[in-house]
């Protein structure tokens, strides 16, 4: 017989109730600096030691950017359909309710409107911790339907990327999402309103192939893993060690695929300057 | 090249082979008879075997390394093929093909990728696998279509676009992004054919067109069946089951509203009787561009956009 009991079956805090992430009192970057949580979370989830930027999802980023943490989200119940009935180690639908269970999460992305230092700005904001933060169905009917609504009332759309690329459980309905997405980015080009997309650690496959390049203003945050193929992929292709800081967001901008790198801290002024500047 | 599933017909060929020849030879045994009942038992298994193929099994055929490449069919199909070579800016890329070519007196822009059939061609074609130099090609030769009023096809027969160093150097995922956003906004008439492997990205950036169309054992997909073992079975060995979670044959896409529309191939694939396929192909090219020449710019590239803006399954 064991010496005390828990009263109350199965715990059903959802994640959102719990801690923030990261998850604790104290949080250690990679380099072994040790910072409060709460301090973290007052210097937008960098550390001020090392300036290491902590991987963070659409809750932060939408408190980091919009004034007051005050925003109207988008479609907010979309969930996926499994078309396909698709099975490997588990069923996909038994996935996707383990992972809505976990992470509190409809999916891979949120999309919301609302004010950053006053002028309007749609954000699309992509959440790794749901399957990868792979792009399905619903990452590219979001995306789009944020794109339509950026077009629809003039406003300009950040989109922030962070994915391991296509969604394998919804196989080609993933693969057209690269095109859906595109599409509705040709006719925002049409209509000349500003798309920023940033890209953060990590962005790669079909995230990076289809919206995540083709921003009017492509950006980064330091040190983010930016590449079409995976580092291992292209590792097993050529049989070569890859070369030091390759992939990097510094290296991509290098190759002169970024406009810019931003640190986390500056993000929502540099964007406020930059969005100023195009009215 | 005979794969797993032809031997059978193959035993079959070959006993035929010999008791014809034994017919030549003058044998003094009757075998007519047989010969007849043979050629019936062949033709009933050909048509059994190639009809209830497994995914797999399609795949493998979409692979098969005498199936015709895009060259063997600008070379058969078109007369004046001009080779337009290079990006403008980087190089020319060998696994990406394109010219002007005409096909009864239509004037096309066709631009495909290109497999290698020996070792060594293999390698000078990179086996079909593009770096973003041979995207942008492909982007520079449809803008030039479009600004002279030609119509654009498209093969694809691709095992992905490249994944390497020099690759990633140059932008791979920029060259297939532009693409795809680019291709949508073309006011020329874009017919694109799947004509071997369609391996995700790398195919998707030629592959954004007003008509989508399979040849019959063909495949199309985000991932091809091996790396999807991998990744999701942590082995390479689970790739018939791959082949079959990811609905990835001409059928299949088809079925989910994601091509417009299959071109039959000869029985057997389009490598077994190469000129039929080409006189198909050239058939299906010319009646999908009559069809689209008639629906005037604009419509043709909002309904381009709406068509892919409908892919995808959500609940809400």
């Amino acid at each position: 017989m064991s010496w005390f009991k828990r009263t109350e079956k199965g715990i059903t805090t959802p994640t959102s109730e719990k801690k923030d992430t990261p998850d604790g009192l104290w949080y250690k970057t990679p380099s072994g600096k040790i910072i409060l949580t709460k301090d973290l979370k007052a210097n937008h989830y960098v550390c001020p030691d090392d300036s290491y930027h902590v991987k963070i999802g659409s809750k932060e980023y939408f408190e980091i950017l919009f004034d007051e943490n005050e925003f109207t989200e988008l479609d907010a119940d979309m969930v996926s359909e499994d078309m396909l009935k698709f099975v490997d180690s588990k069923p996909y639908n038994k996935r996707l309710e383990a992972t809505q269970l976990k992470t509190s999460l409809k999916d891979a992305i949120r999309t919301a409107y609302g004010k950053m230092n006053e002028s309007p700005l749609v954000v699309a904001c992509m959440d790794f911790e749901f399957i990868g933060g792979s792009m399905g169905s619903v990452v590219g009917e979001k995306i789009a339907r944020a794109i339509d609504h950026a077009r629809l009332t003039r406003t300009p759309i950040l989109i922030i990327s962070r994915s391991g690329g296509a969604r394998m459980m919804e196989s080609s309905f993933s693969l057209m999402q690269m095109a859906k997405t595109s599409a509705k980015l040709a006719l925002l080009s049409e209509e000349k309103v500003p798309y920023i997309s940033l890209l953060t650690d990590p962005t790669t496959g079909g995230v990076t192939a289809s919206f995540a390049m083709i921003g009017d203003f492509n950006i980064a945050e330091p040190q983010a893993l930016i590449g079409f193929a995976g580092p291992r992929v292209i590792r097993e292709t050529i049989g070569k060690d890859l070369p030091k800081d390759f992939q990097t967001a510094e290296f991509v901008q290098e190759h002169g695929f970024l406009d810019f790198i931003v640190d986390r801290r500056k993000l929502k002024s540099t964007l406020t300057s930059l969005l100023k500047m195009l009215k | 090249m005979i794969l797993d599933f032809e031997k059978p017909i193959v035993e079959l060929e070959t006993k035929l082979a010999e008791l014809k020849q034994l017919l030549y030879q003058g044998s003094k045994i009757d075998v007519s008879e047989t010969v007849s009942l043979l050629e019936k038992k062949i033709q009933t298994l050909k048509k059994d075997t190639y009809k209830n193929l497994t995914r797999w099994q399609k795949v493998q055929l979409a692979r098969h390394p005498e199936r015709p490449y895009t060259l063997d069919y600008l070379e058969k199909m078109t007369t004046d093929f001009i080779e337009l070579h290079g990006d403008r800016t980087v190089g020319d890329d060998k696994a990406m093909v394109g010219g002007f070519a005409t096909i009864d007196d239509q004037t096309f822009m066709i631009i495909g990728q290109q497999k290698g059939r020996n070792t060594k061609q293999r390698q000078y074609r990179n086996f079909g696998m593009p770096n973003p130099e041979g995207y942008r090609k492909a982007l520079r030769l449809m803008k030039m279509a479009e600004k002279f009023g030609k119509p654009i096809v498209t093969l694809i027969d691709t095992p992905g676009a490249f994944p390497g160093i020099e690759a990633e150097e140059r932008g791979q995922g920029e060259a297939i992004a532009r693409n795809i956003k680019e291709m949508f906004m073309l006011k020329v008439p874009v017919i694109c054919i799947i004509i071997g492997e369609g391996a995700s990205g790398g195919a998707l950036g030629i592959a954004i067109g007003d008509r989508v169309l399979m040849l019959e054992n063909t495949w199309y997909s985000v991932i091809s069946p091996e790396s999807c073992s991998s990744i999701l079975w942590r082995s390479w060995d689970y790739k018939e089951q791959a082949a079959d979670a990811l609905k990835l044959t001409a059928n299949d896409m088809l079925s989910l509203n994601l091509i417009d529309g299959i071109i039959e191939e000869p029985l057997g694939g389009a490598h077994k009787d190469a000129d039929a396929m080409v006189e198909k192909l050239k058939e299906v090219i010319l009646k999908t561009f009559k069809e689209l020449e008639e629906i005037p710019a604009e419509i043709r590239i909002s309904q381009r956009i709406d068509k892919f803006s409908a892919m995808g399954r959500v609940k809400e």
